[in-house]
C-alpha cells in the first residue's frame, strides 16, 4: 500500500490532510487491515472540539472496539455521514470516500511532529 | 423425513412463538365466585393493559419440553474442559449447593428481623473475615453483584477519599494488560484514563510509569496476574511510586485464582481490589447463578465501605448505618447472599491448605498446557505462566487461519474455545485457562486437540477456515450480523403459522 505523501501521519494510525485552516482526518490502510471487518464507526457531532491525542471517536470492528485518537487540535465541522450506513466503506477506502471527520485547525504547528509517508511506512513496516 | 425423532436428534427446535396455537392455555383459573367486574370501567381504559399480540400460546409440558430440549445444546463445565481465558471456569462443587439449600438459608427473607437472621449474618461475617484474610486486607463489602461492579465500588471509594483529603484528581492509569472493564469504571467515575504501554515482557514498565505519575493522577488500575498470565514482578516498585504522589493502587482481582494462600495483595502495597466469587471462590457463573464482585480495602479505605456494615452488639449482630464517611449502598440487602453461601462453603470445605493446594495445581496446569502447546503456537511472552497460557496465532496466520478459526475448529473436537482476540495487545490471542479442577486425562485430550488442528493448518488450512463441521449451525456470517443486525423474530402469516 502506498501512503499518500501530502498526509501526515500518526503512531496510532491516524492519517491527517491539512488545507488552509481545515484537516481532514481519517485512519491509515494499515489500521483498517489490522482491525477486521469494520462493522460500526462512533464519530463526534459537528461544533464539538477535540484536543490532539484525546480521543474523538470509535471503531467497531469484529474483533474490538479501538478509540481513535485526534492527531491534531480544532472544532469539528464535519463528519462523514457515509459510515453511519456503510461501515464497510472504512475497509475499502480508507485514505478517500471514508475519512472521518474535518476540522477547523486550533494551531496549525501541531502537525510538525507527526510522520510523513514513508516514516509511517516505515514505522508499519517494523510493527508487523 | 420422520417428523418425531428430528427435533431431538439433529436439534431443530422451532421457537416458542413458532410452537404457539391459537386459544391453548397453560393454565386453567378456578371459576370466579364473585360477580365479575369490568375493569375498564372500575380502573379507565387508560389503566387496563391490553392483549400482547403475538404472544406464544402454548401447554405447561410443551414449555417444559421446549426448553428442556434447547438445555440439551448447551456446553457446561458440567460436560467438559471449559477453557476460557480470564473467567475461572472451575467445577462448581455440589457441597456448596447441598449447604445453599440448607432450609434456613435458602428460605431465609431480607425483611427478616435482625433477631431471626443472626445465622445468615453469622455467614456474611464470616466470609468477610476469610476473605480479609486470604487477601491480606482490613475489611470487605459483600453488596457489590459482579466484578464490574465491585470495580466501581472499589474506584468511588478511591475518589471519596481523594476528596476528603481536598482534591479528587483528574486522572486513573491504566495499563494495557488490564482487564477491559478498567478504562470503564474509571470513566464511570468521572475520571479519564491514561494507558500505559506494557514492556517486551509482558510486564507494566517502571520507567514510564514513574514518567506519568503525577499529582493529578488518583491512582492506578492494575491487574495482577494480568491478562497475560503474567505475575507483576514490580508490584511493590509500582505501588511505591503511586503512593509516592498520593495516589491509590486498585488491583483487579479477577485473576486472584492465580494468588490464593500464596501471595497477599495487601501485603505488596495494593488499597483496594476486588474478588470474583464466581471465578476464585467457584460459585456458578451466568445462567446458574448471579455473580459477586467482593470488595477488599486497606485501613485507609475501610471508613468509605458502602453502608450499612456488619456490627457486633454484645452476642448478636447487627446492621450499623452510623458511617458518615461511606460511599452509602451500592446494593438492595446485602449482595447475593445465595452466592455467599457457596463461596463461603468452599473456603471452609478446602481449608487454608487446600485453598492453597488449588491454586498450586491452577498453576501447574496452565504450565503443563503451556509447555506442551509451545511447539505449536507462539507463546506471547517468554515470562513464567501464571495461571493462564497466552498464545499468539503468528504461526498459523502465515497459513492464512486466525485465532477464531482455530477456536471454531476446537469445538469441532467437543471443547468450549478459549478466550479469542483478548487482550488485544497480542496479535491473534488464545488465552487458555485450565483451571486446577481439570484432570491431567482432559487436559491430554484438549492438549492434543489443539496439536491436531496445528497439523491441520499445516496440511489443510480450508478444513479449519470452514469449521465448525459438527454443529447444527455452521459457521455464522459474523460481519453480516454485526453490520445488519436482526435483533427481533418478526411473524410469517397467520395463514402460515395456523398451519400446525
Amino acid at each position: 500500500m502506498k501512503y499518500p505523501e501530502n498526509f501526515k501521519y500518526t503512531k496510532e494510525h491516524e492519517w491527517v490532510q491539512v488545507e488552509g485552516d481545515e484537516a481532514t482526518i481519517g485512519i491509515t490502510d494499515h489500521a483498517q487491515h489490522e482491525l477486521g471487518d469494520i462493522v460500526f464507526v462512533d464519530l463526534p457531532k459537528v461544533g464539538s472540539k477535540t484536543t490532539k491525542g484525546h480521543t474523538f471517536g470509535s471503531v467497531e470492528s469484529v474483533k474490538a472496539v479501538s478509540d481513535i485518537y485526534a492527531p491534531v487540535s480544532g472544532e469539528i465541522i464535519s463528519v462523514n455521514d457515509l459510515l453511519s450506513k456503510s461501515p464497510e466503506k472504512l475497509n475499502e477506502d480508507p485514505h478517500g470516500a471514508a475519512w472521518l471527520i474535518k476540522l477547523r485547525l486550533a494551531s496549525p504547528d501541531e502537525t510538525r511532529d507527526l510522520l510523513n509517508a514513508a516514516e509511517y511506512e516505515k514505522y508499519v513496516g517494523a510493527e508487523s | 423425513m420422520i417428523k418425531k425423532v428430528s427435533q431431538h436428534i439433529v436439534q431443530e427446535e422451532p421457537l416458542v412463538f413458532e410452537l404457539s396455537s391459537p386459544g391453548k392455555r397453560g393454565y386453567q383459573l378456578p371459576e370466579l365466585d364473585v360477580p365479575a367486574v369490568d375493569a375498564n370501567a372500575v380502573l379507565g381504559s387508560e389503566n387496563v393493559r391490553g392483549e400482547i399480540s403475538d404472544f406464544p400460546e402454548i401447554s405447561e409440558f410443551e414449555v417444559v419440553r421446549h426448553f428442556t430440549r434447547l438445555s440439551t445444546w448447551n456446553y457446561a463445565i458440567d460436560l467438559g474442559l471449559y477453557p476460557l481465558g480470564s473467567c475461572t471456569m472451575k467445577y462448581n462443587p455440589r457441597v456448596n449447593e447441598l449447604v445453599a439449600r440448607t432450609e434456613g438459608l435458602a428460605w431465609a427473607h431480607p425483611y427478616q428481623p435482625d433477631s431471626l437472621s443472626q445465622g445468615c449474618m453469622e455467614i456474611v461475617a464470616a466470609l468477610e473475615r476469610a476473605l480479609a484474610e486470604i487477601t491480606g486486607m482490613d475489611a470487605v463489602t459483600l453488596q457489590p453483584a459482579a466484578g464490574a461492579h465491585g470495580e466501581f465500588t472499589g474506584i468511588l471509594m478511591m475518589r471519596a477519599l481523594l476528596e476528603k483529603r481536598g482534591r479528587a484528581r483528574k486522572k486513573v492509569l491504566v495499563p494495557d494488560s488490564a482487564h477491559g472493564t478498567n478504562p470503564a469504571t474509571a470513566s464511570m467515575v468521572g475520571y479519564a484514563v491514561e494507558n500505559i504501554k506494557s514492556n517486551e515482557r509482558g510486564m507494566v514498565d517502571v520507567e514510564v510509569l514513574n514518567r506519568v505519575m503525577t499529582e493529578d493522577v488518583a491512582g492506578l488500575m492494575i491487574t495482577n496476574p494480568n491478562t497475560v498470565g503474567v505475575f507483576e514482578e514490580n508490584i511493590r516498585k509500582i505501588c511505591g511510586i503511586i503512593h509516592d504522589k498520593g495516589g491509590l493502587v486498585y488491583m483487579d482481582g479477577a485473576n486472584m485464582n492465580a494468588l490464593v494462600g500464596i501471595a497477599r495483595p495487601g501485603e505488596f502495597g495494593v488499597d483496594v481490589m476486588h474478588l470474583n466469587l464466581h471465578k476464585t471462590f467457584s460459585t456458578p457463573h451466568g445462567g446458574g447463578g448471579p455473580g459477586s464482585g467482593a470488595v477488599a480495602v486497606a485501613k485507609v479505605l475501610t471508613p468509605f465501605l458502602p453502608s450499612p456494615r456488619l456490627k457486633r452488639d454484645g452476642e448478636a449482630w447487627r446492621w450499623n448505618y452510623d458511617l458518615p464517611d461511606s460511599i452509602g449502598r451500592v446494593r438492595a440487602y446485602y449482595g447475593n447472599f445465595g452466592v455467599l453461601v457457596r463461596a463461603l462453603a468452599y473456603i471452609m470445605a478446602h481449608g487454608g491448605n487446600g485453598l492453597r493446594q488449588a491454586t498450586l495445581d491452577a498453576l501447574l496446569n496452565a504450565n503443563y498446557l503451556r509447555v506442551l502447546l509451545e511447539p505449536y503456537y507462539e507463546i506471547a511472552y517468554k515470562a513464567p505462566s501464571m495461571h493462564e497460557a497466552v498464545f499468539s496465532d503468528d504461526r498459523q496466520a502465515k497459513k492464512g487461519v486466525r485465532t477464531g478459526d482455530i477456536a471454531k475448529r476446537l469445538i469441532d473436537y467437543g471443547f468450549h474455545p478459549y478466550t479469542v482476540s483478548f487482550p488485544l495487545i497480542v496479535r491473534g490471542a488464545l488465552m487458555i485457562e485450565p483451571t486446577e479442577t481439570e484432570s491431567k486425562r482432559e487436559l491430554d485430550l484438549f492438549i492434543d486437540a489443539m496439536i491436531s488442528i496445528a497439523k491441520e493448518i499445516e496440511q489443510n488450512p480450508e478444513l479449519v477456515l470452514t469449521a465448525p463441521h459438527s454443529t447444527r449451525t455452521k459457521r455464522v456470517d459474523e460481519v453480516t450480523a454485526a453490520r445488519k443486525p436482526v435483533v427481533r423474530w418478526t411473524p410469517k402469516s397467520n395463514a402460515s403459522q395456523a398451519a400446525d
